[in-house]
């Protein structure tokens, strides 16, 4: 019945660009993104006149859309995305971007996601977020995703016996992850006695449970191998992709996501396991999210999260390298680039072209993202598996 | 009550109100928890029953209608905001709320009464907030509410020890009135007496009691109407407008000028002059109402009693409009409908009529709910379910 899905030959991912993240900027995502271009231009060489694809994400670039970024940045492209999907916008950029350059509709795509973050942009950005928030999530104490993944949270422990130092043993891990990269915002020492100390935030989200919005940039490039090789690129093959969105509506609480929906699928096409996997990017607004994805994904069975976590090294040199950049646990969660900084972060250490610490012979990298929070769970769920190309 | 001792330059604490912004159907959500009913949208086509308010079926895109459904819910998971960037829940912080599946399907976002925890069963209210929206609050099952919960408090207007004004404690509905507050607790009673003083005021056991002030107050002399309120020790809470003149009389015949003309007076403009003097006060207040009492009349006119049901009329709209200008406040502007009572006004009325001490327990209890619009007695929930079902062949049967 399931068709063959035809396999990404012929597409080329290169180029992973971060502009370094500020807590607050004065400047607009329009700002950003040309940082992430120029980011892009620095490191291949192509202008505007050979970009014809462009894909991009963003919360905070209003009133414009990818449209109106296009001609702010001065490219003519003969293919546009323009993806709203927050937390899960890379994969889902690079898999639209590849089968458009494996097609012949696009040669070169630029993929950029891009927020700003004024002083006062989190609190706008939530009231104007969803229709459902704003009927009947809102009105409830206005406690924004902190409350809304509390109750994911509250019930996902329960349900499965996982801890607040399971999730502890997570977070310490990503900010030991994160020490060696100079661009994280947060770099300070966390122990667990800090994470489990951190003061309540929306019972039993505590402090470091909890992402820092700021203001950021990430791009990468989707073109075919000729291309990148003329430009002397280092580049990583697509193995598998998939996405899905709101997975098992009639589950009460959200205590899985769309990766268990398609999970399998994602490994049959890639024709690797996941013990093959060499470093996880995960997506982490908060842990029991990625808590979820190792379940998910088939990182371990389903409900037995508390054991893979207690029995598994998440370091940049331990037994599944997690969130190798720190995640946006440590590095800050700059809106839809976001989304794309595990995609950025696994192909550079594929490539192994990291920002800071590398993971030993990476070549292998599971890139999975979780985004936008409709009423009362995320909504869009997307993975990758990529592979260098020696 | 001694007078009240305050710094004139003491920073007020300013009243703020929930966010906002809601959708279309939300508002229909919101217009039906006004009469306290527990609604949500089931499908025409295949009967499923959704929620949060939607456009069109999710299960089959068929066409959503509103429905009464059973209030019992089971908590699934909970929390405690500590934390939100929203000025009103700033200042109620912490807050609990919880994930709750409700019995008729969907699963929904509810506020809290104290004590319930994951697995408890509820009974879920569908409420107005201080924002006048729709909002949905789980109690524990078979317990009523704790007056003295303190989110539950947002949702209602507690009467026990808070200051009221009854505008017309004279008559029938008013006498009653004070008699059931005074029975429910409330603090310092203020008692309207349309001029002139009787002898009798002086030797009137109500009117003597501890807690209850009388003081003279005829809704057709603004300068009474705000002495009115100047003589009220400590802050107002709640004001119930009792005042009224009920005269029959048609539009062509049998409408006598000077009673028509005096009707409207107390009606219309009455209750414009107390609105306006007592407003300013209840805006202050943590948990400050108006009711108006209505009659059903004001929903389609009556040709007998013509112009008194276009004075109702008259209220009616203004109430709508009054309580829009009280929404960013927090004040809650109750209407509260009844039929003909059974008083000197209504003596040419046959029955079924409205016992003046049933009104006034209906008016208490419309505050401790939290009921934006309430129908007291067959009559008024007879005209409102007629009202609602066909506006245009109730108006045509009531002026047959």
């Amino acid at each position: 019945m399931t068709r063959a899905r035809t396999p990404y030959d012929g597409v080329a991912l290169c180029a992973p660009v971060t502009v370094a993240y500020q807590r607050y900027s004065d400047q607009s995502a329009h700002w950003w993104a040309g940082r992430a271009m120029r980011g892009l231009a620095e490191s291949t060489g192509f202008g505007p006149v050979d970009i014809d694809g462009f894909c991009f994400a963003s919360f905070s670039a209003m009133p414009d859309t990818a449209v109106g970024l296009v001609q702010h940045l001065g490219l003519s492209p003969r293919w546009l995305d323009h993806i709203p999907t927050g937390g899960a916008s890379g994969v889902m950029a690079l898999r639209r971007a590849a089968r458009a350059v494996q097609c012949g509709d696009a040669d070169v795509v630029a993929c950029v996601a891009a927020d700003t973050n004024h002083l006062d942009s989190f609190r706008h950005t939530l009231a104007t977020f969803s229709r459902f928030s704003q009927d009947a999530v809102y009105p409830y104490g206005f406690g924004g995703p902190n409350a809304t993944f509390a109750l994911i949270t509250d019930a996902y422990m329960r349900a499965y016996g996982v801890t607040r130092e399971d999730f502890g043993k997570l977070c310490v891990a990503q900010r030991r992850n994160a020490r060696s990269n100079p661009s994280a915002l947060q770099r300070g020492e966390l122990t667990l006695d800090d994470y489990l100390r951190a003061r309540p935030i929306s019972d039993p989200v505590h402090l470091f449970d909890c992402v820092m919005p700021c203001a950021g940039a990430e791009a990468f490039i989707v073109t075919t191998p000729e291309i990148a090789a003329r430009h002397g690129l280092g580049v990583a093959r697509i193995l598998a992709t998939i996405e899905r969105h709101n997975a098992y509506p009639d589950d009460p609480v959200q205590l899985r996501g769309g990766w268990a929906m398609d999970g399998e699928s994602l490994w049959a096409m890639a024709g690797v396991a996941p013990a093959d996997v060499d470093t996880l990017q995960a997506y982490d607004d908060y842990p029991v999210i990625v808590a979820m994805q190792l379940e998910d994904l088939g990182f371990c069975a389903k409900g037995r999260a508390a054991e893979f976590i207690r029995a598994t090294r998440f370091e940049i040199d331990g037994d599944l390298p997690l969130n190798t950049n720190g995640g946006q646990l440590s590095l800050g969660q700059a809106g839809a680039a976001g989304g794309f900084q595990n995609v950025t972060e696994g192909l550079r250490q594929v490539l192994r072209q990291p920002l800071g610490a590398q993971v030993p012979d990476a070549d292998i990298a599971a890139i999975s993202g979780f985004g936008l929070v409709n009423y009362d769970r995320g909504v869009c769920t997307a993975a990758a598996i990529i592979e260098a190309c020696r | 009550m001694s007078h009240e001792k305050r710094d004139p330059l003491a920073r007020l604490k300013e009243r703020h109100v929930p966010p906002g912004m809601r959708s279309r159907a939300m508002q229909a959500m919101a217009a039906r928890a006004a009469m306290g009913r527990f609604v949500l949208q089931g499908c025409v086509d295949c009967g499923a029953v959704t929620y949060p308010p939607r456009d069109v079926c999710p299960r089959c895109w068929g066409e959503l209608r509103w429905a009464d459904h059973g209030r019992g819910a089971q908590v699934l998971s909970v929390t405690t905001i500590r934390v939100s960037t929203d000025l009103y829940f700033r200042g109620q912080l912490p807050w609990r709320m919880g994930t709750v599946a409700l019995d008729a399907g969907p699963v929904a976002l509810a506020h809290l009464h104290a004590g319930l925890t994951a697995g408890d069963q509820a009974e879920m209210r569908l409420m107005l907030d201080r924002g006048g929206n729709a909002a949905l609050f789980a109690l524990p099952a078979g317990k009523e509410p704790d007056m003295s919960d303190r989110q539950w408090r947002e949702f209602v207007v507690p009467v026990k020890g808070r200051t009221i004004l009854v505008s017309d404690a004279r008559g029938a509905i008013g006498r009653a009135l004070v008699q059931a507050l005074l029975a429910a607790g409330a603090g310092h009673i203020v008692a309207g007496l349309a001029p002139p003083a009787r002898i009798a005021d002086l030797s009137d056991s109500l009117l003597g009691m501890e807690r209850v002030q009388s003081v003279p107050l005829d809704l057709t002399d603004p300068v009474m109407v705000a002495e009115c309120m100047s003589k009220i020790p400590g802050p107002l809470d709640i004001v119930i407008n009792t005042a009224r003149l009920v005269r029959g009389g048609g539009v062509s015949a049998d409408g006598n000028l000077v009673e028509q003309r005096r009707m409207l007076d107390v009606a219309v403009l009455g209750l414009m002059r107390l609105v306006q003097a007592s407003a300013p006060l209840l805006q202050g207040r943590p948990s400050a109402a108006f009711v108006d009492i209505l009659s059903a009349q004001a929903l389609a006119g009556d040709a007998a009693f013509a112009g008194y049901a276009a004075g109702e009329a008259a209220r009616h709209a203004l109430l709508q409009s009054f309580r829009h200008e009280m929404r960013a406040t927090g004040v809650r502007v109750l209407s509260v409908f009844t039929g003909p009572s059974d008083d000197e006004d209504h003596q040419s009325v046959p029955p079924p009529k409205v016992a003046p001490a049933r009104l006034a327990r209906e008016i208490i209890t419309a505050l401790e709910t939290g009921r934006e619009v309430s129908c007291v007695g067959d009559v008024a929930v007879d005209a409102m379910d007629r009202w609602l079902a066909d506006p245009a062949l109730y108006t045509r049967e009531r002026n047959l």
